[in-house]
Protein backbone atom coordinates (compact mmCIF):
# COMPACT_ATOMS: atom_id res chain seq x y z
CA UNK A 1 0.00 0.00 0.00
CA UNK A 2 1.39 3.28 -1.03
CA UNK A 3 2.21 5.89 2.19
CA UNK A 4 0.51 9.18 1.61
CA UNK A 5 2.38 12.59 2.23
CA UNK A 6 0.47 12.89 5.21
CA UNK A 7 0.99 9.65 6.34
CA UNK A 8 4.81 9.86 5.97
CA UNK A 9 4.77 13.27 7.58
CA UNK A 10 2.75 12.22 10.65
CA UNK A 11 5.25 8.81 10.98
CA UNK A 12 8.25 11.43 10.59
CA UNK A 13 6.80 13.46 12.87
CA UNK A 14 7.00 11.00 15.44
CA UNK A 15 10.00 9.86 15.02
CA UNK A 16 11.98 13.42 15.11
CA UNK A 17 9.72 14.17 18.79
CA UNK A 18 11.13 10.60 20.26
CA UNK A 19 14.42 10.92 18.81
CA UNK A 20 14.55 15.42 19.94
CA UNK A 21 12.27 15.39 22.26
CA UNK A 22 10.25 18.41 20.81
CA UNK A 23 6.29 19.03 20.75
CA UNK A 24 3.71 18.17 17.93
CA UNK A 25 3.86 21.66 17.11
CA UNK A 26 7.40 22.40 16.32
CA UNK A 27 7.97 19.35 13.68
CA UNK A 28 6.90 21.88 10.33
CA UNK A 29 8.04 21.04 7.37
CA UNK A 30 10.35 24.11 6.99
CA UNK A 31 11.87 23.56 10.52
CA UNK A 32 15.57 23.13 10.33
CA UNK A 33 16.75 19.78 12.29
CA UNK A 34 19.51 21.37 14.14
CA UNK A 35 18.71 24.80 14.31
CA UNK A 36 14.83 25.15 15.42
CA UNK A 37 14.88 21.38 16.55
CA UNK A 38 18.04 21.09 18.25
CA UNK A 39 19.46 18.25 16.86
CA UNK A 40 23.15 17.45 17.58
CA UNK A 41 25.36 15.50 15.27
CA UNK A 42 25.14 11.68 16.84
CA UNK A 43 20.95 12.46 16.64
CA UNK A 44 21.39 12.20 12.41
CA UNK A 45 22.34 8.58 13.70
CA UNK A 46 19.63 8.36 16.21
CA UNK A 47 16.85 9.61 13.42
CA UNK A 48 18.37 7.24 10.99
CA UNK A 49 18.20 3.87 13.18
CA UNK A 50 14.33 5.61 13.94
CA UNK A 51 13.58 5.95 10.31
CA UNK A 52 14.53 2.27 9.38
CA UNK A 53 12.34 1.06 12.14
CA UNK A 54 9.71 3.42 11.57
CA UNK A 55 9.32 2.11 7.59
CA UNK A 56 11.00 -0.90 7.34
CA UNK A 57 13.86 0.72 5.25
CA UNK A 58 17.52 0.53 5.44
CA UNK A 59 19.68 3.49 5.22
CA UNK A 60 23.57 3.44 4.17
CA UNK A 61 26.01 5.57 6.13
CA UNK A 62 26.23 9.17 4.64
CA UNK A 63 23.05 8.55 2.90
CA UNK A 64 21.02 10.76 4.33
CA UNK A 65 23.18 13.09 5.26
CA UNK A 66 26.51 12.51 3.18
CA UNK A 67 28.60 14.78 5.33
CA UNK A 68 31.66 12.66 4.21
CA UNK A 69 31.50 15.37 0.95
CA UNK A 70 32.20 18.24 3.62
CA UNK A 71 35.85 16.62 4.63
CA UNK A 72 36.89 15.59 1.40
CA UNK A 73 39.26 18.09 -0.11
CA UNK A 74 38.21 18.09 -3.69
CA UNK A 75 35.08 19.47 -2.57
CA UNK A 76 36.15 22.02 0.11
CA UNK A 77 37.99 24.56 0.02
CA UNK A 78 38.65 27.56 2.39
CA UNK A 79 35.82 26.58 4.30
CA UNK A 80 33.55 26.53 1.56
CA UNK A 81 32.04 23.62 -0.54
CA UNK A 82 33.50 24.16 -4.31
CA UNK A 83 31.50 23.96 -7.73
CA UNK A 84 32.46 20.15 -7.49
CA UNK A 85 31.15 19.83 -4.15
CA UNK A 86 27.79 21.58 -4.59
CA UNK A 87 27.39 19.54 -8.12
CA UNK A 88 28.44 16.47 -5.49
CA UNK A 89 25.63 17.28 -2.82
CA UNK A 90 23.26 17.59 -5.51
CA UNK A 91 23.43 13.94 -6.92
CA UNK A 92 23.58 12.82 -3.68
CA UNK A 93 20.58 14.69 -1.94
CA UNK A 94 18.14 14.98 -4.65
CA UNK A 95 15.73 15.31 -0.81
CA UNK A 96 17.27 18.75 0.16
CA UNK A 97 16.66 21.96 -0.86
CA UNK A 98 20.56 23.34 -1.69
CA UNK A 99 19.56 26.65 -2.99
CA UNK A 100 19.35 28.92 0.13
CA UNK A 101 23.14 26.55 1.22
CA UNK A 102 24.47 28.18 -2.07
CA UNK A 103 23.64 31.46 -2.22
CA UNK A 104 24.10 32.14 1.60
CA UNK A 105 27.59 31.23 0.28
CA UNK A 106 28.31 27.67 1.12
CA UNK A 107 30.21 27.60 4.19
CA UNK A 108 30.35 24.18 5.89
CA UNK A 109 29.80 25.20 8.94
CA UNK A 110 26.46 26.31 7.32
CA UNK A 111 25.38 22.91 5.80
CA UNK A 112 23.31 21.22 8.67
CA UNK A 113 20.45 23.68 7.89
CA UNK A 114 19.81 22.23 4.97
CA UNK A 115 18.48 19.65 6.69
CA UNK A 116 15.09 20.25 7.52
CA UNK A 117 11.78 18.20 8.77
CA UNK A 118 10.55 18.31 4.44
CA UNK A 119 13.74 17.05 3.92
CA UNK A 120 13.63 13.82 6.05
CA UNK A 121 9.95 13.62 4.21
CA UNK A 122 11.53 13.71 0.91
CA UNK A 123 14.21 11.14 2.12
CA UNK A 124 11.77 8.66 3.04
CA UNK A 125 9.73 9.15 0.42
CA UNK A 126 12.32 8.78 -2.35
CA UNK A 127 13.61 5.39 -0.16
CA UNK A 128 9.77 3.60 -0.32
CA UNK A 129 9.55 4.35 -4.12
CA UNK A 130 13.07 2.77 -4.56
CA UNK A 131 11.44 -0.57 -2.74
CA UNK B 1 38.18 3.92 42.31
CA UNK B 2 36.41 0.90 40.59
CA UNK B 3 33.41 2.91 38.18
CA UNK B 4 31.58 -1.26 37.06
CA UNK B 5 28.10 -1.39 38.33
CA UNK B 6 26.97 -4.56 37.17
CA UNK B 7 28.43 -7.95 39.09
CA UNK B 8 28.46 -10.51 36.56
CA UNK B 9 27.16 -11.54 32.71
CA UNK B 10 24.47 -14.22 32.50
CA UNK B 11 23.87 -13.87 29.25
CA UNK B 12 25.31 -12.93 26.24
CA UNK B 13 24.17 -13.36 22.70
CA UNK B 14 26.44 -12.15 19.71
CA UNK B 15 24.94 -9.09 18.47
CA UNK B 16 21.09 -9.84 20.17
CA UNK B 17 21.08 -9.66 23.61
CA UNK B 18 22.87 -9.52 27.37
CA UNK B 19 21.79 -10.07 30.50
CA UNK B 20 24.05 -9.03 33.76
CA UNK B 21 23.07 -8.85 37.25
CA UNK B 22 24.03 -6.28 39.96
CA UNK B 23 23.77 -6.82 44.39
CA UNK B 24 23.01 -3.30 45.62
CA UNK B 25 25.32 -3.33 48.40
CA UNK B 26 25.21 -0.97 51.76
CA UNK B 27 28.90 -0.78 51.55
CA UNK B 28 28.78 1.20 48.40
CA UNK B 29 29.60 4.99 49.51
CA UNK B 30 27.02 6.65 47.59
CA UNK B 31 24.06 4.97 48.87
CA UNK B 32 25.13 7.17 52.28
CA UNK B 33 24.38 10.51 50.28
CA UNK B 34 21.71 9.00 48.35
CA UNK B 35 19.49 9.81 50.56
CA UNK B 36 20.86 10.41 54.09
CA UNK B 37 19.19 11.07 57.39
CA UNK B 38 17.77 15.11 57.10
CA UNK B 39 16.02 17.38 59.21
CA UNK B 40 13.27 19.41 58.09
CA UNK B 41 12.42 21.82 60.99
CA UNK B 42 10.88 19.35 63.87
CA UNK B 43 10.76 16.21 61.59
CA UNK B 44 13.05 14.37 61.52
CA UNK B 45 13.81 11.95 58.13
CA UNK B 46 15.65 8.89 58.35
CA UNK B 47 17.96 7.93 55.64
CA UNK B 48 16.87 6.21 52.41
CA UNK B 49 19.44 4.31 51.12
CA UNK B 50 18.65 3.74 47.22
CA UNK B 51 21.12 3.16 44.25
CA UNK B 52 20.40 6.04 42.50
CA UNK B 53 18.59 6.16 38.67
CA UNK B 54 21.85 7.39 37.30
CA UNK B 55 23.64 4.81 38.16
CA UNK B 56 21.17 2.55 37.03
CA UNK B 57 21.42 3.83 33.92
CA UNK B 58 25.14 3.24 33.95
CA UNK B 59 24.71 -0.69 34.70
CA UNK B 60 22.35 -0.39 31.40
CA UNK B 61 24.55 1.25 29.28
CA UNK B 62 27.31 -0.92 30.63
CA UNK B 63 25.43 -3.84 30.11
CA UNK B 64 24.07 -2.96 26.07
CA UNK B 65 28.01 -1.65 26.13
CA UNK B 66 29.68 -4.83 26.13
CA UNK B 67 26.53 -6.47 24.42
CA UNK B 68 27.59 -4.00 21.43
CA UNK B 69 31.38 -4.65 21.49
CA UNK B 70 30.60 -8.08 21.97
CA UNK B 71 29.26 -8.18 18.40
CA UNK B 72 32.80 -6.72 17.10
CA UNK B 73 34.85 -8.43 18.71
CA UNK B 74 35.61 -5.36 20.76
CA UNK B 75 37.36 -3.62 17.46
CA UNK B 76 35.47 -0.44 18.15
CA UNK B 77 35.88 2.14 20.84
CA UNK B 78 31.87 1.81 21.78
CA UNK B 79 30.82 5.09 23.92
CA UNK B 80 27.52 5.89 24.98
CA UNK B 81 25.85 9.02 22.78
CA UNK B 82 22.70 9.59 23.80
CA UNK B 83 20.11 7.81 26.09
CA UNK B 84 16.74 7.91 24.05
CA UNK B 85 14.64 7.17 26.79
CA UNK B 86 15.07 6.05 30.80
CA UNK B 87 11.36 5.91 32.60
CA UNK B 88 11.76 4.15 36.53
CA UNK B 89 8.72 2.33 37.85
CA UNK B 90 10.86 1.26 41.21
CA UNK B 91 13.29 1.83 43.63
CA UNK B 92 16.21 -0.27 43.77
CA UNK B 93 17.51 -0.07 47.45
CA UNK B 94 20.37 -2.19 49.02
CA UNK B 95 19.75 -6.11 49.71
CA UNK B 96 17.99 -6.49 46.52
CA UNK B 97 19.53 -7.75 42.82
CA UNK B 98 19.37 -5.86 39.33
CA UNK B 99 18.89 -7.76 36.49
CA UNK B 100 19.46 -5.95 33.38
CA UNK B 101 18.45 -7.07 30.00
CA UNK B 102 19.71 -5.42 27.08
CA UNK B 103 18.66 -6.13 23.02
CA UNK B 104 20.37 -4.71 19.61
CA UNK B 105 17.93 -2.81 18.13
CA UNK B 106 20.05 -1.72 15.36
CA UNK B 107 23.80 -1.77 14.79
CA UNK B 108 25.94 -0.87 11.94
CA UNK B 109 29.79 0.70 11.31
CA UNK B 110 28.83 3.71 12.77
CA UNK B 111 26.86 2.65 16.01
CA UNK B 112 24.08 1.23 17.48
CA UNK B 113 20.80 1.79 19.52
CA UNK B 114 19.82 -0.82 22.18
CA UNK B 115 16.55 -1.34 24.36
CA UNK B 116 16.40 -2.95 27.55
CA UNK B 117 14.83 -3.59 30.86
CA UNK B 118 15.88 -3.52 34.42
CA UNK B 119 14.18 -5.84 37.30
CA UNK B 120 14.42 -6.09 40.60
CA UNK B 121 14.63 -9.99 42.32
CA UNK B 122 13.96 -9.98 45.99
CA UNK B 123 15.53 -13.08 47.73
CA UNK B 124 13.53 -12.96 50.65
CA UNK B 125 10.71 -14.08 47.98
CA UNK B 126 12.77 -16.03 45.80
CA UNK B 127 9.72 -17.39 44.13
CA UNK B 128 7.93 -13.39 43.49
CA UNK B 129 7.75 -12.44 40.36
CA UNK B 130 10.76 -9.77 39.36
CA UNK B 131 9.68 -6.32 40.02
CA UNK B 132 10.23 -4.17 36.86
CA UNK B 133 12.74 -1.20 37.54
CA UNK B 134 13.05 0.53 34.21
CA UNK B 135 12.80 0.81 30.77
CA UNK B 136 15.73 2.50 29.05
CA UNK B 137 16.72 3.04 25.33
CA UNK B 138 20.03 3.87 24.32
CA UNK B 139 22.52 5.26 21.22
CA UNK B 140 25.95 4.23 21.17
CA UNK B 141 28.17 5.59 19.06
CA UNK B 142 31.62 3.91 17.80
CA UNK B 143 33.61 6.58 18.46
CA UNK B 144 35.99 6.83 15.84
CA UNK B 145 34.20 6.96 12.69
CA UNK B 146 31.58 9.44 13.94
CA UNK B 147 33.98 12.27 15.43
CA UNK B 148 36.30 12.92 12.56
CA UNK B 149 39.16 14.97 12.99
CA UNK B 150 39.47 14.22 16.27
CA UNK B 151 42.80 11.60 17.08
CA UNK B 152 41.78 8.83 19.92
CA UNK B 153 44.06 6.72 21.16
CA UNK B 154 44.93 3.62 19.03
CA UNK B 155 44.19 1.07 22.00
CA UNK B 156 40.60 0.24 23.19
CA UNK B 157 40.04 2.41 26.39
CA UNK B 158 36.46 1.52 26.75
CA UNK B 159 36.63 -2.15 27.25
CA UNK B 160 39.37 -2.16 30.15
CA UNK B 161 41.03 -5.01 32.01
CA UNK B 162 38.00 -4.30 34.25
CA UNK B 163 35.63 -5.05 31.81
CA UNK B 164 37.31 -8.02 30.02
CA UNK B 165 38.10 -9.20 33.48
CA UNK B 166 34.71 -9.17 34.35
CA UNK B 167 33.89 -11.43 31.15
CA UNK B 168 36.22 -13.98 32.22
CA UNK B 169 35.02 -13.86 35.52
CA UNK B 170 31.29 -14.70 34.12
CA UNK B 171 32.75 -17.86 32.23
CA UNK B 172 32.89 -15.82 28.49
CA UNK B 173 35.72 -15.64 26.30
CA UNK B 174 37.53 -12.74 25.58
CA UNK B 175 39.08 -12.14 22.60
CA UNK B 176 43.00 -12.37 22.10
CA UNK B 177 45.03 -9.21 22.86
CA UNK B 178 42.85 -8.38 25.65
Amino acid sequence: MTMTQDDVFAKVRDVLKDALGVDDEEVVPEAKLTEDLGAESIDFLDIAFRLEKAFNIKIDQGEMLPDNVLTDSRFVSDGRVTDEGMAELRRRMPHANLDEFEESGRKVEDFSSVFTVDAVVKFVKTKLAAM
Amino acid sequence: MRWIWIDRILELERGRKAVAVKNISLAEEVLHDHFPARKVGDRTFPALPLMPNALIIEGMAQTAGILVGHALDFSEKVILAKIGKAVFHAAAPPGFTLRFSAMIERIDAQGASTSGFVDRLDWACPDAPPVRVAEIELLFSHVDRNLSGLAFPEHNFVFTDQFMNLLRQSGIDVPAGF
